[in-house]
């Protein structure tokens, strides 16, 4: 049992320097994941602030109407398609780097939800905050940034820290456009070894520890956050 | 009380789950179950029934595990597992699965007087299903190779194929020694991408497509310089698209064989004896023959 154990171990993950595959993805993994974050955050920011603003004051319509259309796109379609898309059309006859690709794919991806996450934020936000705000001098803006954004960034860290978890792991499918990811290396090993319980099991718990360290990292800066509460 | 039915029926669900680890398990969930059923006895019905299924859906699996164990082959069903994007070995046309694969498996299982079954998964998913008895026999344009030889038994071989090289018509590689350094794209666990990975030592990138004609899409779109395949999709891939071709030396030449489960001798000298006869009679090649046009 052991026997067989260390031997399965030994044909998945040394055998030919197996582990370099599942070292190599994780690391592209972790660098599609946290970019994707950045441009997601961006992205979701700028939609969420056209959105509400609108919504307050009737401005920016046109922008409003292009947020719509983006969001309703976006989130209607799967990101796999997404992903294909920008790989195989929209870059269609040039060369260039995939984990960007991926990068860019998710980022514009995770950036419809965390824009509905934003909005949901500041519209929690009671309008008293906000003509208090204006009542006391503050500019549109001035308001949107001292008075609401932090009040609103409180409320929606754990839907967010959620967004981004559900990005990390659907960050797998990058391997549709030969990204070689976590998801990918651990199908490398597969393909070379024909057995699938050791390479899958560690991409699985891969994931869950990256998943668990995240998670404990938010639920401290949501801690932190509520210290202003008394 | 609720919630011990709710925990019995936990416990019997799971000991239903544990049957699919194989043998040694099995032993572990009867007693699971044995105990669920005693417990379950003592408190409600509902429960017994619950665990009653668990167990008779475990005497279910060991009974259909013995049987696929058993010669592989023996219920008259010869199921064949291939991958059919892989033309003209197998592929799907007009919502049929056809190729040379698929028709050499329906000879030879004509000549045991079996009916063949086709179960269409992932290349690198055939091996394990082969092991775990779900399929009979592999045939989806497997190479004998080392690695595989540990995992499962192959026949006679049935046919040979190259790994040839595809580039764009202006390419500058001429031969395998002008991959170094190249990016090469190919399926990923194929024969093709085996060989294409020694060259990552040289300073190749391998990329590795789920499926060949992804390879060649990337090609065409300039992303990467050449793609390693078998040379008869290469062919396919070829006459489909203007501006690429084959080079001329191929990168390895290979035999093609069927693969059974490791250790099942009977059906595998079945197969090999119905493959003799079917090279005698000249219809293995004339199956060949009909989806490869002689050069």
């Amino acid at each position: 049992m052991i026997d067989k154990f260390s031997a399965d171990f030994y044909q998945n993950f040394i055998e030919d320097d197996r582990w370099k595959y599942i070292v190599d993805g994780l690391g592209n993994t972790i660098k599609i994941t946290f970019f994707a974050v950045l441009v997601g955050i961006l992205l979701g920011f700028l939609v969420a602030v056209v959105r509400s603003t609108y919504e307050k004051t009737g401005k920016l319509k046109l922008l409003d109407l292009l947020c719509k259309v983006y969001l309703t796109v976006i989130r209607g379609t799967p990101v796999l398609i997404q992903l294909m898309i920008i790989y195989f059309v929209v870059f269609g006859s040039v060369r260039i780097d995939k984990v960007l690709v991926s990068v860019l794919a998710f980022g514009i991806n995770s950036g419809a939800y965390v824009a509905e996450i934003f909005r949901s934020g500041i519209m929690s936000i009671d309008n008293g905050q906000f003509e208090a705000g204006r009542s006391l001098g503050f500019s549109y803006p001035q308001t949107m940034f001292y008075i609401i954004m932090p009040q609103a960034f409180k409320n929606v860290l754990p839907a967010l820290g959620n967004e981004f978890i559900v990005l990390l792991k659907e960050t797998s499918v990058a391997g549709y456009i030969a990204v070689q990811d976590l998801t990918k290396g651990a199908d490398i090993i597969r393909s070379r070894t024909y057995s699938a319980f050791m390479p899958l099991m560690a991409a699985a718990v891969i994931y869950l520890v990256m998943v668990m360290i995240f998670t404990y990292f938010v639920q401290r800066l949501e801690r932190r956050l509520r210290n202003s509460d008394h | 009380m609720k919630k011990q039915i709710l925990a019995l029926f936990m416990t019997a669900v799971m000991a239903g789950s544990l049957t699919a680890c194989g043998s040694s398990a099995a032993d572990a969930t009867t007693a699971a179950a044995t105990e669920a059923a005693t417990t379950a006895a003592e408190t409600t019905e509902a429960a017994t029934t619950a665990a009653d299924t668990a167990a008779q859906s475990k005497e279910e699996t060991t009974a259909e595990e013995s049987k696929a164990a058993d010669s592989g082959a023996a219920g008259g069903v010869l199921v064949m597992a291939t991958n059919a994007e892989f033309p003209p070995y197998e592929y799907h046309d007009g919502g049929e699965i056809v190729g040379i694969d698929v028709e050499v498996a329906g000879a030879i299982a004509e000549k045991l007087g079996m009916t063949l079954e086709i179960e269409d998964i992932a290349f690198d998913s055939i091996i394990p299903e082969l092991q775990s008895g779900k399929a009979d026999i592999g045939a989806a344009g497997m190479t004998v190779s080392e690695d595989r030889l540990k995992n499962v038994d192959f026949s006679d071989t049935y046919t040979t194929a190259s790994q040839v090289i595809i580039v764009k018509e202006d390419s500058d590689i001429t031969g395998p020694d002008d991959l170094a350094g190249k990016y090469i794209g190919v399926q990923l666990g194929t024969t093709g991408d085996i060989y294409a990975s020694d060259y990552e030592a040289e300073g190749s990138t391998i990329e590795r497509y789920n499926k060949g004609f992804e390879a060649v899409q990337a090609m065409l779109q300039g992303k990467i310089d050449a793609v390693v395949i078998d040379v008869e999709p290469a062919k396919v891939f070829v006459s489909q698209n203007e501006g690429i071709k084959i080079l001329d030396e191929a990168l390895t030449v290979e035999e093609y064989a069927i693969a059974v489960k490791k250790g099942n001798t009977e059906l595998l000298e079945k197969i090999n004896k119905a493959l003799g006869e079917l090279k005698e009679s000249g219809e293995l090649q004339a199956i060949i023959d009909k989806y490869i046009s002689a050069e």
